[in-house]
């Protein structure tokens, strides 16, 4: 006998200006995984602001019962108290502080203020062993990686006698096989009776572990659907309000001679002095050609693209780069940029922009000399400029003058394009360009990849999501552990040829 | 088929129609801080005239509040880049302090023969600031050693050299009078000057100082060429924003502001030129800050210092040298330091062992009242000057009601905080 856990009725939640929810209901059973689907600025997040009192009661219309009781939350602490934990996309640990010490932040098992720290490790020992973490409570957080980052959140979560947990966008950043864990890990929390929500971009965890979907689609809810009606197609359908028959934009490539090739490429760890990352690379791309590079994360793609990208990782660098067949010097990002070779980041918040900055002036940092004279910057120019990109990647502000910090992940990624587009490459470089961004973006992002191409421009994308490097490439190289382990034609590959040739590259590299 | 998914959803278009009077309220909601500000040292001059029954603004008192503010408005320049670019500097005040020792040695004791003319000296001396600068810039860029401690190092070091040079405690003077220009000179009336009314005579025969009303003609003209210039490329850039098809600020706000800061302009100089004319020093610091609101609002490498202190390895990957960018930052303070220590020297017609103690507080003051985030990336040239005058006024307004110095300090600490409390709060709410 199921009974509900938690009803949110007719949330109505508005900024200034805009109006964020608009009678919004959701309605969760005990013991089930709700997925909560919608594009980005939708109103996932601020739903779950409301809830978790981020948003305090009174600054909201509507109602939330929780265990049968209306609750007025007044901030986060008392939604915790009843056992309501969210977890943020943006992690919130320490980093220089051990497992131990994150996990009871605020919360530390003490007599008269002094801690004792070996009930907190006893303590720690025993939920990590729940999260299936194999690391010394003592161990700093800086030192373990996103995916075991996000299963000390989640420790940290049961620590507090979690009921409800609310997990946003988990696995964005996380490798396939740390995702898979965390899936498991919530399907096993199902077992226990805990309760979650699973605010998610990616489809296929959804049809994994969801019971129940709710799509929100600008600030509304669409549709709640159970088990046995989830499906890609409807849950697409639903959240971009119009059917999705492809999902990558088609493309007629025109490829032509070899322009940029990299050469016996070997970088080392700026830190570990002695540990190789990337062993000895050899790539190549061809003019209007799109070309993947897929593997797990921790692969080195990253470090690769960056090292050769004005050494802007790595130490003791060695290689060849050659543009058209001739040797270039990419030893500085100026120089590299000089070239014509451009890197549009990851991680677009700390690498990507200035995120304290308005929009124009994040477009035209990579080329300032393109708007200006004598080192004078025409303002008019940069203002044309900026409105050029805008529209051409369809930037959705409401101008120039936004803050970057301000926008959606989708539209942020977009100012990162532009920034690139302006310096005008010949070699564009995308790492995860469409990490943490809906499927209405992702798409566009597809379109203006799609086109870049046709016009001549040679494009590597890395991406750690198979299904969008089959769909939006020509050709694909496989890396694992710092090396090529497979190249393959697009029309060959397959998620499962791909995942065999890391597999395979594994046996080789130990 | 894909062509379904057009890439311009409806609500872009509701955006693009809202674009025009939300550009207009967002500009003037980012200026109204500057506008604050600026109502803020009227507020405070207003407040000072009144207290000090009208000495604030008695032409005496106005050139002497310039002369010995205006370092601190120099020196906060400088300071204004180094809190942008996301560092601190506190060496500032020693660093004025060693070269002003230094100008004196080399004026005064030294035997350099003619290369002791205070021109050659003047130079010789922001080249060793800027060296200094670059000293210490060096270890902050290339080493990324934090630069409150590389800072706090150079202002132990460079306050104990210059203590050391004086021999002591001593201080070494006097200056020569051509050095001293810089600071107490005025701009000479090369036009003639204006007798309105004739100066008062006593039963002695001699004049009374102070009575009477002549100008200073050279610098009415100037005031008023001025003036005239900045209405004319204010609504020339108006003029040239319209006819590209952009949307200007509202005409209403920019006759308003043009009158308004017209109106002050013109009273100052009047003031000025109702005593001796425009200070010297005044004219340095004018054409320094016209350079540096032009460096930064601009010039390439101004946006670089802002991009580099809002986001310092976002501006790396986007090809810009943040490590030379960071050195240059410091060899700029270095030199605007070392000037302000020539100016302190001037002012006081010698070198003092505490010449420039404790004003990095001030300057660094200043820079955060006008405006500028700690954390780097925000802060205009306009703020910190305009937040320099507010310290100024405030010294020089407490000074003549005979507030005690102690207390001063206190108020200044007060007003320090009010602003940043302000400033966040805003920024909060908004």
């Amino acid at each position: 006998m199921t009974s509900t856990i938690l009803e949110m009725r007719d949330i109505t939640k508005t900024f200034p200006g805009v109006k964020a929810l608009s009678n919004v209901n959701l309605s969760v059973e005990e013991g089930e995984i709700h997925a909560v689907v919608g594009e980005n600025g939708a109103g996932k997040s601020t739903l779950m602001k409301v809830l978790s009192g981020v948003y305090a009661s009174g600054t909201y219309d509507g109602a939330i019962v929780y265990r049968g009781e209306e609750c007025h939350f007044k901030g986060i602490h008392d939604s915790e108290h009843k056992g309501i934990v969210i977890i943020h996309q943006e992690l919130a640990l320490v980093p220089m502080l051990s497992i131990t010490e994150n996990i009871f932040l605020g919360n530390e098992h003490a007599k008269f203020g002094v801690i004792d720290w070996n009930a907190n490790e006893t303590r720690t020992s025993a939920l990590l062993k729940k999260v299936g973490l194999k690391e010394d409570p003592k161990t700093l957080i800086t030192n373990i990686g996103v995916g075991k980052q996000q299963l000390v959140e989640i420790a940290k979560a049961l620590s507090k006698e979690v009921k409800l947990l609310i997990l946003d966008e988990p696995t964005a950043s996380l490798s396939e096989k740390d995702s898979q864990t965390l899936l498991d890990l919530l399907l096993e929390f199902k077992q226990q009776g805990i309760t979650s929500i699973l605010i998610s971009h990616k489809l296929n965890e959804i049809n994994r572990v969801a019971d129940k979907v709710t799509i929100i689609r600008d600030g509304r809810t669409i549709e709640t659907l159970a088990r046995k009606d989830i499906s890609e197609d409807r849950i697409i359908t639903s959240m971009v309000g119009r059917s999705l028959d492809d999902r990558y934009p088609p493309r007629e490539p025109k490829i032509g001679e070899v322009v940029l090739q990299v050469k016996n490429w070997s970088v080392y760890h700026p830190i570990h002095a002695e540990r190789q990352v990337i062993k000895g690379i050899d790539i190549n791309v061809r003019k209007g050609e799109v070309v993947g590079i897929a593997g797990l994360m921790g692969a080195g793609r990253t470090e690769f693209a960056m090292s050769l990208f004005g050494r802007s990782y790595g130490r003791r660098i060695t290689g060849e780069v050659l543009l058209k067949g001739k040797p270039i010097d990419v030893s500085s990002v100026s120089r590299a940029v000089d070239h014509g070779i451009a890197y549009v980041t990851e991680d677009r918040k700390t690498y990507g922009l200035n995120l304290i900055d308005h929009i124009k002036h994040n477009i035209t940092l990579a080329n300032l000399g393109g708007v200006s004279r004598h080192s004078v910057i025409d303002d008019l120019r940069e203002l044309a400029v900026a409105n050029d990109y805008r529209k051409k990647t369809n930037i959705r502000a409401s101008s120039v003058y936004q803050m970057t910090g301000n926008l959606s992940g989708g539209n942020q990624q977009k100012v990162v394009l532009s920034k690139w587009l302006f310096a005008n490459p010949e070699v564009l470089i995308l790492d995860e360009p469409t990490r943490g961004i809906d499927v209405g973006a992702k798409y566009e992002i597809y379109t203006i990849i799609a086109r870049l191409a046709s016009e001549g421009k040679a494009i590597i994308v890395i991406s750690s999501e198979m299904p969008e490097l089959l769909g939006i490439t020509d050709r694909i190289y496989v890396m694992n552990e710092g090396r090529i382990v497979g190249e393959m034609a697009a029309g060959d590959a397959s998620q499962e040829k791909i995942m065999r040739a890391i597999v395979r590259g594994e046996g080789k590299a130990s | 088929m894909s062509t379904e998914i057009s890439p311009a959803p409806k609500s872009g278009v509701a955006e693009e129609v809202q674009q025009g009077p939300r550009v207009a309220v967002s500009a003037l909601v980012t200026n109204l801080r500057e506008y604050g500000l600026i109502l803020a040292l009227i507020a405070i001059m207003v407040f000072f005239q009144f207290t000090t029954s009208g000495t604030l603004f008695k032409p005496v008192n106005l050139s002497n509040l310039v002369q010995q503010n205006s370092f601190i408005i120099v020196m906060a320049l400088g300071m204004l880049l180094v809190i942008v670019s996301g560092h601190i500097d506190l060496s500032v005040g020693s660093v004025a302090g060693f070269i002003g020792a230094l100008a004196a040695m080399m004026m005064v004791i030294w035997p350099l023969g003619p290369l002791s003319n205070p021109l050659v000296v003047s130079i010789v001396c922001l080249v060793i600031g800027g060296a200094i600068g670059a000293g210490q810039g060096y270890w902050v860029a290339y080493h990324r050693i934090p630069s409150f401690i590389v800072t706090l190092a150079g202002m132990l070091i460079f306050r104990g050299i210059c203590q050391a040079l004086l021999g002591g405690g001593s201080s070494v003077g006097p200056l020569p009078d051509g050095f001293k220009a810089l600071s107490s000179g005025f701009i000479p009336d090369v036009i003639g000057p204006l007798t309105l009314v004739p100066p008062t005579v006593n039963a002695a025969g001699k004049t009374i100082v102070g009575s009477g009303l002549t100008l200073h003609m050279t610098t009415i003209v100037l005031g008023l060429v001025a003036v005239l210039a900045y209405a004319y490329f204010g609504l020339r850039a108006r003029r040239t924003r319209e006819q590209h098809g952009y949307q200007a600020e509202p005409f209403t706000l920019f006759v308003i502001k043009t009158l308004v800061t017209s109106a002050l302009a013109l009273f100052l100089v009047y003031q000025f030129a109702s005593y001796k004319g425009l200070p010297i020093v005044l004219m340095v610091m004018g054409a320094l800050i016209a350079l540096f609101v032009f460096v930064t609002k601009r010039m390439t490498i101004g946006r670089r210092i802002y991009a580099m202190g809002g986001n310092a390895k976002a501006a790396q990957l986007s090809g810009i040298k943040t490590e030379r960018l960071t050195l240059m930052v410091f060899v700029n303070m270095g030199v605007l330091s070392a000037l302000g220590g020539l100016i302190i020297a001037a002012r006081l017609g010698q070198a003092v062992p505490a010449a420039g103690l404790g004003s990095e507080l001030d300057v660094i003051a200043a820079v955060f009242i006008g405006g500028a985030s700690a954390m780097g990336g925000v802060g205009q040239v306009i703020g910190a000057v305009v937040g320099g005058f507010i310290m100024g006024v405030m010294n020089n307004g407490m000074s003549i009601m005979g507030v005690n110095v102690d207390w001063q300090q206190v108020v200044k600490g007060l007003v320090l905080l009010g602003a940043v409390v302000f400033d966040v709060y805003n920024k909060n709410k908004g």
